[in-house]
This record gives structure tokens, C-alpha cells and sequence, in this order.
């Protein structure tokens, strides 16, 4: 017999569980197929073996985007993580006004993708953008931010920064949480600013920065949004390459989004995605497995 | 001893207010570089195309023109597309406040043998790419013939699809809640379902209202679902209008700023409503840790 509790379990998690099945399971299943098929969503697939894949690692453009997307997962995340630190640390000491300050630095954040490519790619402007303006009153030229190969991940890294206010708000109700009895017995032990941060505030939210890690990792995997508004927009290149100057904006996820619903390879695409979620599953794993050396889940 | 700690008070004091005038310094300094994208684009959205580009800049211009504002509005549906972007949000929204805290609940206070499996599940959705599911999820809603619709942009959600983080947010909160509560009802002889409705969401109605405006805030910017989904300019959300608007006027800035602001000020508005709720639900969550 199955237990009552069982049953309203079941019951309560059913609108998941469908949509899990519907939504995740079984497109799960489906694109592992169509990653061993020539498909085009007009014509059944056919069954073409590890081609998918092959193609996958042999394809220039691929690679191309897979260094685009590393540098943006090894530059942007930490950057952003430390933006959002820093903001907060700074946040969290009785100011007056402390209120306002947290609210000019959140609202960024909730800007929506598109218009914050938008604003950035005016600001940016290389001859009238507030940024080369301000670099030419202290005798800098500027460079071309979105038009020069070298510096468009910068902008999106800048841009990435500048919305840095959600990590913010989170990292500030964890210090803010911090408590006030283990700075104390720490200065009584004479400990100054730095040494504070470094023993006692970093090891006690790391728990929370290991989850914004992680959180932050994902979402620059999948980076689309930001990239293809500035990547349509730069004139070289035409719209249907979508990779910006030399390709520097050629993100793993906008070479799918092409191969997928421009070019209607959705063998090639899904060979993609299922490489993708390799990745990101090992770098995870990889993560979470090394945390216990610098997370520490303390009681308190 | 009462004179050294009347001096190491008065060090302190006044260490502590000079570190109060840097801290504002600093606060100010950095308020400055967040805000002032955003001043920027509002002022660029009421310059003349002479004003764009002038030399020396002109922060504010001179002879604002707000006509860029109603130039916007002749070249695209703006009320309907903004109607369009609320629809998709509040629907959205509303079916995630349905399905979502009912599967946190299962999670959380209900001791069955699926709780921690169901869980598992819920992290493991938050980890994986939405490339993966993306095209065999694109071509069902293609058989059935409801892409052009928002069916496939709102549907998921009653069903708590891609929705594993705000579940997550919700289970924390209610392991916050504790036990002795639930048990107490169910001594009492009350139903899981009255438990729930009647006990539980009722106290979970800051987090309930945080997770409401996060989603909302996330909807109403959503970018590649609409991409994806949407190919009648008439049902276009404003992310994917203002797309569409950006490659056809790209050289006329004023005009993208003024469209930018109008798609931007109302999300900004709404925050300054939710700001308490949204900052406090933060700090009810277990996020934080």
C-alpha cells in the first residue's frame, strides 16, 4: 500500500513533475537524438552518427566561440562577483543614506537586456559616447570599443559589471548576517580591516559565493542577449553572422541560436547544446568538489 | 583608567567620523559611474540630432525635444507592445505563484519518500543549459502550431518550467518556517491542502510577493523567448521591438534612447514600489545562506 503522505507529496509536486517531463525530460532525450541526425525541422531527421560531433570539434567557428564565451566565463564572472562584493561591503556600515546608495547601485541590474546593450553601445560611441569624452578631457583617446576586435568583450564585461547590483543585494543581506561578536573577539585581537575581511567575512558568506559562483558560470555559458543586440548592430559583419567585429563576439550560444534557427542545422545545434551541458556540468562538478577547501559551512 | 578610555573613545570617535566622510565619498563616487548611463540615456532621448553629436558635448540640451518621444510612437505599436510585454509578465507570474510554492511545499513539510529526490530535481533544472531543451521544445510547440502565439511563453510556467530558482527560493524560505506548526495542524486533524492554504501561504506572503517581482522583473526583460517564439510585429514584446526598431533606425540615437527610457522608466517605477519587499524577501531566503 502506498502511504498517504506519499500520495500528497505526488500530488503537490505534480504541476512540476509534468512540466518537468514535458519541458526537461523528454527535450532532454530528444536533442540527445537530434544531435545523431541531419535535421532541418522541415524533413524527418536522418540518422548520421558521431558527424554531429565531429563536426562540432572541427569547425573553426566553434572554437572561435568557445574562446569568446571562456573569456567572457573567466573574466566577466569573477569581475562581476567582486563589483557585487565590493559594492555591498561597502554598503554595509551605518551610513546615512544608505538606503539611496543601494538603490542607485541596484537599479542597473534591472535595466533589461536589451536596453542595456542599447544605452551601452551609445555611451561607448567612440567620438560623442561619455566614456571616450571623459577619456579625452584627461588626455586619453579612447579606443573603438565595439567596432575594435580587442576591446568589444572589455565593453560587455563593462556592461556585465555595471549590473552587478542583483549579486549586491544578495551578498549584502549575507554580510549583514556576519556575526557582530566574531569582529569583536577579532579585534580585541588586535586584527585590522583587511585581516577581518580576509578571516572572518570572506569564509563566513562563502557558502553564498560559492552559489553566485555557480549561478554566475551558467549564465555567461549561455551569454546571448546583450551579445547578439551588439553584434547585430556593428555594422561589419552582416546581421545574419551575428558575430561582431573578426568574430570577437561570436558566443557559444549565438553560434547556436544561428546554426539552430537560421541555418536550420538542428543536428549541428544540438550536438552543440549537448557539449555545452558537458561543460558546464564538469566545470560545476569541478567546483563544488574543490569548494570544501575554501567554503566553510559554519553553525553559528 | 577612566582618562584612557575617554581618550581611546574620542580616537575613536573621530576616526570613525572621518571614516564616515570617505565612505560617502566613495558611495557618491560610484553612485555617480552607476547612474549616470542611465542620465544619459534619458538625455539623449530629448536631444536634436545636432545636439547628438556637438562639439564640445551638451549634457543637457538646450531646446529639449520631446517629439522623439511621439516619433517613436508613430513608427511602433508602443501601448501594444507594452500591453503585450505586461501580458506575457503577469501571466507568467501568476501561473509560477500557482504551481511553484505548491511544489516547495512538497519539499519542505511534507515527509514523503520523494521530498529530497524532487528537490534534486529542482537544482538539477537550475543547472542546465536552456539551449538544451530549447529546440525539441521549439519544434513540439511547432507541431502543435501555437508558435506566433504566446501559449509557449506562458504555458510553462503553470507548470513551474525554467522556474527551479524561485522554487528554490521558496523551499528556503519555508524550512525557515518551523515544524511544530504544520504538526500542530495536522494533530488537529486539518488536511495537507488546509495546511497549506490556510497556514502556509498566508505567512509566506512577503516571499511571495519577493518571488512575484523578481519573476516579473525577468519576464518583462526576456529576450530570446520572444525571439524565438514571436514573428508577428503586432504580438512583439518590447525587448524584441525595440530589436527590431534598433536595426531599422541605428543611426538615429536620439530616437532609440527615447524608446530605450520608455522601455526601461516603468520597470525602474515598479522597483521603487517593490524595493522594500524585494530587499527584505531577499534577506528572508535561505539565498543568502
Amino acid at each position: 500500500m502506498i502511504k498517504k503522505a506519499t500520495i500528497t507529496g505526488l500530488l503537490f509536486s505534480s504541476p512540476f513533475l509534468i512540466g518537468f517531463a514535458l519541458f526537461t525530460l523528454y527535450p532532454i532525450g530528444a536533442s540527445l537524438v537530434y544531435s545523431f541526425t541531419d535535421f532541418n525541422m522541415f524533413k524527418s531527421p536522418t540518422w548520421v552518427g558521431f558527424d554531429n560531433y565531429r563536426w562540432v570539434f572541427q569547425e573553426d567557428e566553434v572554437w572561435k566561440s568557445i574562446r569568446n564565451t571562456l573569456y567572457m566565463v573567466a573574466f566577466a564572472t569573477p569581475i562581476s562577483l567582486i563589483v557585487g562584493l565590493l559594492l555591498a561591503q561597502m554598503l554595509n556600515i551605518k551610513v546615512r543614506g544608505q538606503s539611496i546608495y543601494r538603490t542607485l547601485f541596484y537599479i542597473p541590474s534591472i535595466v533589461p537586456a536589451i536596453a542595456t546593450s542599447l544605452v551601452w553601445m551609445w555611451v561607448l560611441n567612440p567620438k560623442s559616447g561619455l566614456i571616450n569624452t571623459a577619456l579625452d578631457y584627461i588626455g586619453i583617446r579612447g579606443p573603438n570599443w565595439l567596432l575594435d576586435p580587442v576591446w568589444t568583450k572589455p565593453a560587455l564585461i563593462m556592461m556585465g559589471a555595471w549590473g552587478a547590483g542583483g549579486t549586491m543585494i544578495i551578498f549584502l543581506a549575507a554580510l549583514q548576517d556576519v556575526p557582530r561578536s566574531l569582529y569583536e573577539s577579532a579585534e580585541i585581537d588586535g586584527a585590522g580591516k583587511v585581516r577581518k575581511f580576509m578571516n572572518i567575512t570572506l569564509p563566513t558568506i562563502s557558502p553564498i559565493i560559492l552559489f553566485q559562483l555557480i549561478i554566475g558560470l551558467i549564465t555567461y555559458f549561455q551569454y546571448f542577449a546583450q551579445a547578439f543586440m551588439v553584434a547585430s548592430m556593428s555594422n561589419s559583419g552582416s546581421v545574419q553572422t551575428m558575430a561582431g567585429p573578426e568574430k570577437s563576439l561570436l558566443f557559444y550560444a549565438i553560434l547556436l541560436y544561428r546554426e539552430a534557427f537560421v541555418d536550420f542545422r538542428m543536428g549541428h545545434a544540438s550536438a552543440m547544446a549537448w557539449v555545452l551541458f558537458v561543460i558546464t556540468s564538469v566545470v560545476t562538478y569541478v567546483i563544488f568538489r574543490t569548494s570544501n577547501r575554501w567554503v566553510t559551512y559554519g553553525g553559528d | 583608567m577612566s582618562s584612557a578610555t575617554s581618550a581611546f573613545s574620542r580616537r575613536f570617535r573621530t576616526g570613525g567620523q572621518y571614516r564616515r566622510f570617505l565612505s560617502h565619498v566613495l558611495l557618491t563616487a560610484f553612485s555617480f559611474v552607476f547612474v549616470t548611463p542611465i542620465l544619459w540615456l534619458l538625455v539623449t532621448s530629448i536631444k536634436s540630432d545636432k545636439d547628438l553629436y556637438a562639439i564640445p558635448p551638451v549634457f543637457f540640451p538646450k531646446h529639449p525635444r520631446w517629439e522623439n518621444y511621439a516619433d517613436v510612437f508613430k513608427v511602433i505599436d508602443f501601448p501594444g507592445m507594452t500591453w503585450n510585454t505586461f501580458l506575457v509578465s503577469a501571466l507568467s507570474v501568476i501561473g509560477v505563484l500557482i504551481s511553484a510554492p505548491l511544489v516547495a511545499y512538497a519539499c519542505s513539510h511534507i515527509e514523503w519518500r520523494g521530498k529530497n529526490i524532487v528537490f534534486a530535481i529542482v537544482i538539477g533544472t537550475l543547472l542546465l543549459p536552456y539551449q538544451v531543451t530549447m529546440i525539441p521544445t521549439y519544434i513540439i510547440w511547432g507541431k502543435l502550431g501555437l508558435i506566433g502565439t504566446y501559449v509557449p511563453l506562458v504555458l510553462p510556467a503553470f507548470l513551474s518550467a525554467g522556474a527551479g530558482y524561485y522554487i528554490f527560493m521558496l523551499r528556503q524560505f519555508f524550512m525557515t518556517l518551523p515544524v511544530s506548526l504544520v504538526q500542530a495542524a495536522k494533530i488537529d486533524g486539518a488536511s495537507e491542502m488546509r495546511i497549506y492554504l490556510q497556514i502556509l501561504l498566508p505567512l509566506c506572503k512577503p516571499i511571495i510577493a519577493t518571488v512575484g517581482v523578481l519573476l516579473f522583473l525577468a519576464t518583462w526583460s526576456d529576450f530570446l523567448g520572444p525571439l524565438l517564439y514571436l514573428n508577428n510585429e503586432k504580438d512583439y514584446t518590447l525587448s524584441l521591438g525595440l530589436y527590431s526598431f534598433m536595426q531599422t533606425h541605428y543611426i538615429m540615437w536620439e530616437k532609440l534612447m527615447a524608446a530605450a527610457a520608455m522601455f526601461t522608466v516603468p520597470i525602474i517605477v515598479l522597483f521603487f514600489f517593490a524595493q522594500k519587499q524585494l530587499i527584505e524577501g531577499i534577506k528572508l531566503t535561505g539565498i543568502k545562506g
